[in-house]
């Protein structure tokens, strides 16, 4: 049963890895674009979610790893000649520093208290990049980033992006299953207990701050493949609260949760806006839905309402 | 004049600026404090209700011919309406939510927000809209050392420690307030010996809206009143809350005070940073002491 269960998974992937792989095949520009964004806002979930889901860690404040990833891969790119996959790692490692510094200090407090402090050390970074223009460009951004000629086309940056998030997804998956994603559900769930057999409380949670932070520096800099652009408000508080809105609209203890609810936003940011001007408050509306009467999520709720099918196969099985 | 003295000068016209906006911030970020304490609800919405606030101000203001009268009535009618907005918005929504985790309220008021945003957009469109200083308050007064101050400012250096005072009144001498902070430390008890403790929390939240219409009308005639003030705002009033201390009023007092000096006198120090240190502060502040710098409610 297992066995089948495990195959019938690996088979679904594949499917859909190919449609994903084909899709620029049959999609308009406009639409292949969209999913570019889709995945880098997904990984981007996906990433907060290593800790938010999996760790139980208020992480508030996450888009300014998103910021800082995309911002060193986009001074790397324009300031200086060093090559673009370096310029590329460059976003993620800058990202991971910055969310080992922040670690150190934000990692001995908990629940709330963790949050208010990192958001606040956010927006630090949020005021100085905002205000920095002979460095970061200030409130107007760089535009026009210069990316290599083969992955700046539009289907190029689509399956730049599509590779890199793949293999993304694939590391958070594996680590979330290694040993170590194993105690970080355990601080969870249970941070006195976990401590108490053993588990480095502290350490743990840091180190998976700093791979969430590394993750989220790689969306940030998949955001200037897909885009050519940089803008100070990708660290601004608001854009923090959508993606923790992301994670929880597809459901922040299902692993492709927050990669459905990013889904979910961008469609409906990019669709309802064609319609309306208003589209913030139908946005609003779903949210409140959601909470109400979704609060696990899309996929926490299908997931839900698959088990007990399971478990009556099982029975009826004997 | 040797450089010294103008020195002294910039930096005590600078202080006069922070105090002005100290009062506002304190005023609106109390209210957050109150509801954050005794409903645990971390209200972003909070943010645009002040917003509202402002562009309530504007509507009645211009309602009334503009002017002073117009400004009196803003300040009196404002406030009102944001508080019955809010009232509509506790029964509607919040008093069915009170025992959810604080993130989901947290990401709820945020879609509160985003809905209240886009409504003010609705009924007042996307333009600047200011509202004219009232008459009484046109010019300066010369108080010390040859700085002149503009009335308005002085008026908002008044009716800050006035909204303490009458504030800490509420909490502390009033039957609601008592019951309030006997509410915020144990619900069910409240409840258990016979107190509608449903209505008070209502009555709570009213109030704590109704000062972040009041911060919203003060705020009107020395800015531009526009859409996005409210997200400005309400990362700061929620700094200054942490800072200060969750729940604590006199909290958010010291909170509004550091945030508000750092702000003014950052610009002196260092022109174009000057936006950080205020955030700097808090970041200061929270790694000392964490919990706040007063005794938080929670």
């Amino acid at each position: 049963m297992r066995k089948g269960t495990s195959t019938r998974n690996i088979g679904i992937g594949i499917a859909v890895v190919a449609v994903f792989f084909l899709l620029p095949a049959f999609l308009p520009r406009f639409y292949v674009y969209l999913i570019s964004l889709m995945l880098v806002y997904g990984l981007l979930a996906t990433s907060l979610n290593i800790v938010l889901g999996y760790g139980g860690v208020f992480q508030f404040h996450h888009c300014v790893f998103y910021g800082v990833g995309a911002y060193a891969t986009a001074l790397f790119l324009t300031k200086t000649g060093v090559p673009f996959i370096l310029s590329f790692l460059a976003g993620a490692v800058a990202a991971a520093v910055l969310s080992f510094l922040m670690g150190i200090i934000t990692v001995r407090l908990s629940k709330l208290y963790f949050g208010m402090l990192q958001i606040s050390l956010g927006s630090l970074v949020w005021a100085i990049v905002y205000r920095w223009y002979s460095f970061t460009g200030g409130d107007d951004g760089i535009h026009g980033i210069p990316v290599p000629e083969i992955i700046s086309s539009y289907n190029g940056s689509y399956y730049f992006t599509l590779a890199v998030t793949l293999i993304c997804l694939f590391l958070i998956y594996k680590i979330i299953k290694s040993p170590f994603g194993s105690a970080l559900q355990g601080i969870r769930d249970n941070p006195v207990r976990s401590g108490m057999i053993g588990i480095n409380v502290k350490r743990h949670l840091l180190v998976a701050l700093v791979i969430a932070g590394f993750f989220g520096g790689v969306a940030g800099s998949l955001f200037v493949v897909v885009d050519k652009t940089v803008f100070p408000d990708m660290l601004f508080w608001t854009l923090s609260l959508e993606v923790f809105i992301m994670c929880l609209i597809g459901g922040w203890f299902s692993f492709f949760g927050p990669m459905v609810g990013a889904a979910i936003v961008i469609a409906l940011r990019t669709f309802v806006s064609g319609y309306t001007v208003y589209w913030a408050l139908v946005y609003g509306i779903v949210m409140v839905f959601v909470i109400f009467f979704l609060p696990n999520g899309i996929l926490g709720f299908l997931e839900q309402r698959a088990k007990p099918a399971d478990e009556k196969k099982l029975i009826e099985k004997g | 004049m040797d450089t010294g003295a103008l020195l002294f000068q910039k930096i005590l016209s600078q202080i006069f600026v922070g105090l002005s906006r100290t009062t506002i911030l304190f005023i609106v970020s109390s209210g957050m404090s109150l509801i954050l304490g005794v409903l645990r609800i971390p209200n972003i919405a909070h943010g645009s209700l002040y917003m509202i606030g402002a562009f309530m101000a504007f509507s009645v203001s211009n309602f009334f011919g503009g002017g002073s009268q117009g400004f009196w009535m803003a300040l009196l009618l404002a406030p009102i309406g944001v508080a019955i907005l809010s009232l509509i918005t506790e029964r509607g929504i919040f008093q069915f939510l009170y025992k959810r985790e604080h993130l989901m309220l947290l990401l709820l008021t945020f879609a509160l927000s985003l809905i209240f945003g886009d409504l003010v957009k609705l009924v007042w469109g996307a333009e600047y809209k200011s509202v004219p200083v009232p008459q009484v308050f046109h010019g300066h007064l010369t108080l010390v050392a040859g700085i002149p101050i503009p009335l308005y400012n002085l008026f908002l250096l008044l009716v800050g420690p006035v909204v303490a005072i009458l504030l800490w009144l509420f909490v502390n001498k009033t039957k609601m307030g008592k019951i309030s902070r006997a509410a915020a430390v144990d619900r069910d008890m409240v409840g258990a010996v016979g107190i509608n403790v449903s209505r008070v929390f209502a009555a709570v939240f009213v109030v704590g809206c109704l000062l972040a219409g009041l911060g919203g009308v003060l705020v009107a005639p020395t800015v531009n009143v526009t859409l996005g003030m409210d997200h400005t705002l309400i990362m700061e009033a929620f700094l200054i809350v942490i800072m200060g201390g969750l729940g604590n009023i006199w909290g958010a007092l010291i909170g509004a005070l550091i945030f508000g000096l750092a702000q003014s006198l950052g610009i002196l120090i260092w022109p174009q940073f000057g936006i950080i240190f205020p955030y700097a502060a808090v970041v200061i502040v929270l790694m000392i002491k964490p919990t706040g710098l007063l005794k938080s409610t929670w």
